[in-house]
Formats: C-alpha cells, sequence, structure tokens
C-alpha cells in the first residue's frame, strides 16, 4: 500500500431499497398468480385441438344452462350480501360504540365462525338445517342461509375497523345540530362509513357467487353455481370451457370492485374538490 | 346577584353525574346563568365542567338533579329538540361535506312556522322547511360574520385549525340558538390565535346577544371573556362570580391558586382586623374568630417593595425574572418565600423590606384543620380508616386503661373489653402525615391529586384508589402530582375517639 491512495476495503452491504424487499413475493406472484392466469387466457382462447377460437366464449354466452348458472350465482351472492350487510351494520355499530374492555370479547364472539375449521363447521350448519327440517326442501334458502353464516365476519370486520375509527363527536354535533336518530344515520354516519360497506360488499359478494362447497352442502348438491360449473368441466376434462367460465368471472369481480370504488385514486372522498 | 326570575335563561339544581364506574363527575351542582350572559366554567382537567356543559346539551343525561331552560325542565329531552348548540372541543366538521353544507346542515333540519292563505278566511300554519334561497342568504351571512367568505366550497379537512375553527362556530351560530356552548373551542390554536379568536367571540357574543357558556381550563382566557366565571373542582363548584370578585377575592387557597398567581400562606387571625403570617401582623379588613388558622392570599403585584427599614417584613431578594412588563422576584423572609411582582428589578442578594395594603390581604377560612375519618379497630389492635390499616395506641379510647398479654384492653375499674371491630372515630393533624415512595412501607396506598404551595411549605392531598379517601397534609418536601405513595402516620399521631359516648 502506498502513501496517499488508501483504499478502504469494500463494505458488503446487507441495505435493500423498498423495492428489493418486495422481490420474494414479485417472484410468488410471476409463478403463482400471473402465469397460471396466462395459462387460462390461453385455454380460454384454444379449442381442444390448440387452434385459436372463440368458440368457448360462444359456448359459455348462448348456452341457457351456463346463463342460468351465472345468474343464480349472482342472486345468490347478490341476497348473501345484503342479508350480511343488514344483519352485520347494526352489530359492527353497536360493536364499535361499546365503551369497555368487553368490546374486544364480544368483537371476538362475532368473528368465532372463522376460526372454526371450514369442514366442520359446515358439516354441523347443514345438521341443523336437517334437524329444523330445511334440509333438502329449500336448496336455495339453505344456501343463502349457509353462505350469510359463513361470510357475516367478512362483513363485520371492515364496517367494525371504519366505525370504530370515526369521531364520536360527529354523531353529537349531528344530534346538536338538529338531527334525529335516522338522520344522523343517513347524513354522517353512513356516509363515513361507505368506504367499510363497500370493503364488506367486495368481501361477501365475490366469494358467495363462487364456494360452490357451501351451495353443494346445504343445497343438497342440487344448486349449480359458477364454482361448481368449473369444478364440472374440469370432470370431464374440459379445461377450455374451464377457462372461459374462470375468465368472464374474474371479469366481474373486476366490474364490481370497479363498481364499489376499489380503484379510485382518493379513497377517502371529502367534500367537493377543487 | 339576586336578579328577576325572568332573567334566568338556564338554572341547574342539584346537578349530578355519576359514571357507571363510581366516579362523581358533577356532584349536586347549582347554578343559574341570566339572558345573554358569557358564563365559563372554570377549572383543571376532571372537575365536572366539561360533564356538566355535556347534560346542558343533551350528550349526557343526569343521575339526578333538573335542568330548567326558560322554567321548563329539559334534562330528559335528546339533543335535537334543545335549542342550543355546540362548538365542539376538536370542531367535529363532518369530514364528507364541504364548508356550506357544514354550516347549512342544521337549517336543513329546521322547521319553521309559516302562514299559508287558505281559502279566504284565516291563515293556517304549518312546520315548513327553509327554501333553498333563505338557507343561502343565512350561510352567506354568518360566514361574513366569522370571515370567510369565499370559501363555501372548500373542503374542511384543507382548511386550517383557525379556519375549522371559524367554520365550527359558524355552524353553531346559523340556527339562532338560545345558548351556544363552547368546549374549550381555542385549546387547539397557537397563542397568537388564540387571543384574537378570544376578542372575537367576545364581540361576537356582545353583537348577538345569545347566552354563551364556556367551557375552558385557561384562567386568563376565563379572565377575559366572561362576566360570570364559575370555578370547579372535583365535581364541585368552588366560587361563582365576575373576573374581579374571583380574582381579587379567591373563597378559597384552591380558586386563590387556580385564578392567576398568588402566595398563600398559612397564618393566624390575631382579631382587631389583625392577621398574623410570615412572621408579623398585617391589618386587614376581613373579620374572623380570634386565634382562628387561615389560609392569607397576597397576589405579586399588590406586595410593595420599600427600604430594608421602612417595610413590615424583611428579607433577601433571591432571583429575578424578567417578565416583559414587569420582573418577577422571589424574596426569603425566614424560611418563606413570597413573589412579588415590579416595574422595578431589585439585585438579588439585596434585603429589602414590603408593605401589603389591608385590602390586599385576602383571608381564608381553612379548608382543612384536619383529617377526619370513620375507623375501627382491628384483631391485633390496628386500625383501619383511609382504606388503610395503621398501628395506632387504642389506650387512648379508655383513660387509665391498659392492654393485657392476650390484646384486651382493661380499663381502669378491670373491665376487660374486646376492642375487635369496634367503631371510632379517627383524627389525624395536618403535620402528622408522612409519605414514602415505598408504597408497602405505608398504612395507606394513594396517588397525589393535588399539591399547593402555601410559603414555606406545600399542602398535598393523597387520595386513595378504592374509596377515594383523601389524607391532607403539610409538607416541606417537593412531590409531583400523580406520584404514587405510601402514607406513613406515627402511632401516638393517630387520635381515636369513641363513635357512641359510653363510659369512661
Amino acid at each position: 500500500m502506498t502513501h496517499g491512495c488508501e483504499e478502504k476495503t469494500p463494505k458488503i452491504s446487507f441495505r435493500f431499497n423498498r423495492g428489493q424487499l418486495c422481490l420474494p413475493y414479485a417472484v410468488f406472484l410471476a409463478l403463482f398468480v400471473i402465469f397460471p392466469l396466462l395459462v387460462i387466457v390461453y385455454y380460454a382462447f384454444t379449442a381442444k385441438d390448440g387452434t385459436i377460437s372463440f368458440a368457448n366464449f360462444v359456448w359459455f354466452f348462448t348456452d341457457m344452462s351456463m346463463i342460468q348458472v351465472l345468474l343464480q350465482s349472482i342472486a345468490i351472492g347478490a341476497i348473501t350480501t345484503v342479508v350480511c350487510l343488514l344483519l352485520g351494520y347494526p352489530v359492527a355499530y353497536v360493536l364499535s360504540r361499546i365503551k369497555s374492555h368487553r368490546r374486544g370479547i364480544l368483537l371476538l364472539l362475532f368473528v368465532m365462525p372463522m376460526c372454526i375449521n371450514f369442514v366442520l363447521r359446515a358439516m354441523a350448519m347443514k345438521e341443523l338445517l336437517d334437524m329444523i327440517g330445511l334440509l333438502g326442501k329449500y336448496n336455495f334458502l339453505n344456501t343463502v342461509i349457509g353462505m350469510v353464516y359463513d361470510f357475516l365476519p367478512f362483513m363485520i370486520l371492515p364496517l367494525y375497523s371504519v366505525l370504530i375509527k370515526m369521531d364520536k363527536s360527529l354523531e353529537e354535533a349531528a344530534a346538536d345540530l338538529g338531527a334525529g336518530r335516522a338522520k344522523i344515520f343517513g347524513s354522517v354516519i353512513m356516509p363515513l362509513s361507505l368506504s367499510g360497506i363497500l370493503s364488506g360488499i367486495t368481501m361477501v359478494f365475490l366469494p358467495s357467487m363462487t364456494c360452490y362447497v357451501i351451495s353443494d352442502t346445504y343445497g343438497n348438491g342440487k344448486l349449480r353455481i359458477v364454482g361448481k360449473a368449473i369444478d364440472k368441466c374440469f370432470g370431464q376434462n374440459d379445461i377450455n370451457s374451464a377457462s372461459v367460465i374462470a375468465l368472464v368471472l374474474l371479469v366481474i369481480m373486476l366490474l364490481v370492485t370497479l363498481f364499489t370504488g376499489g380503484f379510485s385514486k382518493n379513497d377517502n372522498t371529502r367534500g367537493v374538490e377543487l | 346577584m339576586e336578579k328577576n326570575k325572568q332573567d334566568k335563561i338556564i338554572e341547574l339544581i342539584d346537578l349530578t353525574r355519576k359514571f357507571e364506574d363510581g366516579l362523581i363527575a358533577v356532584d349536586g351542582v347549582n347554578l343559574y346563568v341570566r339572558k345573554g350572559e358569557f358564563v365559563t366554567f372554570l377549572g383543571p382537567s376532571g372537575c365536572g365542567k366539561t360533564t356538566t356543559l355535556r347534560m346542558i346539551a343533551g350528550f349526557d343525561k343526569p343521575t339526578s338533579g333538573k335542568i330548567l331552560l326558560n322554567g321548563q325542565d329539559i334534562s330528559a329531552l335528546p339533543p335535537n329538540k334543545r335549542p342550543i348548540n355546540t362548538v365542539f372541543q376538536r370542531y367535529a366538521l363532518f369530514p364528507h361535506l364541504n364548508v356550506y353544507d357544514n354550516i347549512a346542515f342544521g337549517l336543513k333540519l329546521k322547521r319553521v312556522r309559516t302562514a299559508f292563505e287558505s281559502k279566504g278566511c284565516k291563515p293556517v300554519y304549518k312546520m315548513k322547511k327553509l327554501s333553498k334561497s333563505e338557507i343561502a342568504e343565512k350561510v352567506g351571512k354568518v360566514l361574513k360574520m366569522v370571515d370567510l367568505e369565499g370559501f363555501e366550497k372548500r373542503s374542511v379537512s384543507t382548511l386550517s385549525g383557525g379556519q375549522q375553527q371559524r367554520v365550527a362556530i359558524a355552524r353553531a351560530l346559523v340556527n339562532e340558538p338560545e345558548i351556544l356552548l363552547l368546549d374549550e373551542p381555542l385549546g387547539a390554536l397557537d397563542l397568537k390565535m388564540r387571543k384574537d379568536m378570544q376578542l372575537e367571540l367576545k364581540e361576537m357574543h356582545r353583537k348577538l346577544g345569545i347566552t354563551f357558556i364556556y367551557v375552558t381550563h385557561d384562567q386568563e382566557e376565563a379572565l377575559t371573556m366572561s362576566d360570570t366565571i364559575v370555578v370547579m373542582k372535583d365535581g364541585v363548584i368552588q366560587q361563582i362570580g365576575t373576573p374581579t370578585d374571583i380574582y381579587n377575592e379567591p373563597k378559597n387557597a384552591f380558586v386563590a391558586d387556580f385564578i392567576g398567581e398568588s402566595n398563600i400562606f398559612s397564618g393566624t387571625y390575631l382579631g382587631d382586623k389583625k392577621v398574623r403570617f410570615i412572621g408579623q401582623a398585617f391589618d386587614c379588613v376581613d373579620e374572623f374568630e380570634k386565634n382562628e388558622k387561615v389560609d392569607v392570599v397576597v397576589r405579586p403585584e399588590d406586595v410593595e417593595i420599600t427600604d430594608a427599614e421602612s417595610g413590615l417584613v424583611k428579607g433577601k431578594i433571591i432571583n429575578s425574572i424578567f417578565k416583559g412588563i414587569h420582573y418577577e422576584m422571589t424574596m426569603k423572609i425566614g424560611k418563606t418565600e413570597i413573589v412579588i411582582q415590579d416595574t422595578v428589578e431589585k439585585e438579588v442578594g439585596e434585603t429589602v423590606g414590603i408593605r401589603i395594603k389591608p385590602d390586599n390581604i385576602h383571608i381564608m377560612a381553612k379548608e382543612f384543620s384536619s383529617n377526619k375519618y370513620d375507623g375501627y379497630i382491628t384483631k391485633k389492635n390496628t386500625v383501619c380508616f383511609g382504606d388503610g390499616e395503621f398501628e395506632c395506641d387504642v389506650c387512648q379510647l379508655y383513660d387509665g386503661s391498659h392492654l393485657d398479654d392476650e390484646g384486651y384492653l382493661i380499663t381502669a375499674d378491670g373491665e376487660k373489653i374486646d376492642l375487635t371491630d369496634l367503631d371510632v372515630k379517627v383524627e389525624v393533624g395536618l403535620k402528622d402525615i408522612e409519605i414514602t415512595d415505598d408504597q408497602e412501607q405505608g398504612g395507606a396506598i394513594g396517588n397525589i391529586v393535588s399539591i399547593i404551595y402555601k410559603g414555606d411549605h406545600y399542602q398535598l392531598i393523597v387520595r386513595t384508589d378504592e374509596n377515594e379517601e383523601d389524607f391532607v397534609f403539610d409538607t416541606e418536601d417537593t412531590w409531583n402530582v400523580n406520584d404514587r405513595v405510601g402514607v406513613i402516620i406515627p402511632k401516638n399521631k393517630i387520635k381515636l375517639s369513641l363513635v357512641t359516648e359510653q363510659k369512661k
């Protein structure tokens, strides 16, 4: 070593920039999400012999039974969502307004079903429906009951987390300015919890459209929803048709997310923009 | 203060609010507010001032007592049915509405009695909504008043703290309430802005003639703005009066300490309008029982500095701080310190004399001369009181008695008494209590809830958790509020007496 040009031994740096921290997930995403998605797209646009064709789409939108399955799925999803909202909102509101430490325990009780094994829970519910004599008679009703039972916590949690953060003095302010209970709800609580309502809808509507395990269990196997249709195509080794259904479903989901404001830039719209 | 009954717009009668956890936030408050008055509830946090305001607004229901509005009991009415509007501590503006819609919120809900032409004869009255143009006109007017014209379309989240404050005031005032409640409305603003808003609020009050009830912990704010100040502590009103009254004639040491700077001394009333404190007899204007122990309050600006020889008392200046318009100096007389404000500075170390005019010496009856408790004797011949257990001399209960080996008390007549569970009255002097950081060492454990400096010592109150028993005592040591301490009382300082007069 000579004087004047002392070189520092380069230190090995273990510092990451923020982008690099996402690298493991990016690899995972590419392997298990993007690649399969491309495969689905490929199969959707090809015929059985591998040639490019739109025949699968023509089949999906002309086959009356497929349309019926799709409509039935949307109906189940929509009804489940509405029932969950009607049941879940009051619960989330009351829970968020409990002052004491018991709040946490109560919340846990309401979301407990999520912690019980899915299969066990489904079987128990089935037995219960059988016991009260609904099983086998009202397949649609039973499926909705089952869906609500399973997805209610997914409605309560986002609503609760929005409501708990809401400044309680806003309700007092509205009452102070002359609003009755209905008005306070309609013009203060509801609009301010809209983001919770929308994320609750997304969390319940989409899965309940496709969760065919539930419709199979409670609907006595008689009720077909889109998830079941895909399953059936796979059973017949018809990957192309299954891919088309999956792709149509994906588009519906994107549309629903778009509609519920999932892509809007300002999540928290406040007043009029300038 | 006796005025025509018609003048009272709101009256609180024995108003009490007890929370679910047993805490009594407001304890039997009696008060009335005259129409058009600017009343301030003043006190430290937790004194019940906000709870009182919330009960007037209707957000909290009183546990007992009445709230009369123009003579009518409104304590059961929900907030939306009361002609009262509130400016909230942190504004509580609706974040999803713009400035205009925030202010118009109340107006859109309002129904006014309007005459309708009916077929020829008498007009028919109906409750009618305000029209859009009426609302716009009112909002425009109030925006002008709070100096926010042109802000109608702005989102409230883009406004500064001061602007949000103005919107909150406009939103309440636009409804033309009979009473405007303000819950520490300026607390979140910086000093300069706060001073400006104080004057603006005062001006609005003068112009509108609406009754203002204002809550604050800032004594200066209360003195600046109010017609009447209600000083509260622990849910109880300490004093009601004009700012001048409260400042010049504080009723007790708490009020004196809370309102402005003050020197508080322990003194003795000597009779003939003379009071002795800081080692000297002073002329005064108040009259008390001869030899009664009293608290003496002297405002720093009321102490006159003289030559060392011509003053009534002399002492040494030990520090001096320049405060802008005056110097704040501390003078030491023996062990006692006295704070003096004067525009002329004296050198630190200089010996000077002081004089105090008789009418600047405020004398107040002592709140506590001793601590009194109800207690009982345990099996071990200790005494339980004030949420604690203390060693004591049980023999003082019966003259000439003594304890035998088994712990029974033998009276002078030779009678054998089992003292277990005997109810007793306990008295402990203010100078007989000590506290220690080692909580287990004390007979009782509590938190320091109050510290008042009394010239040469502090008067502390230690409060226990369970039954909120207070130990009041004097100490020369420095402690901090909220310190958790053990209470020690020497065995021979606990005075016991029997509850029912038995033979001695």
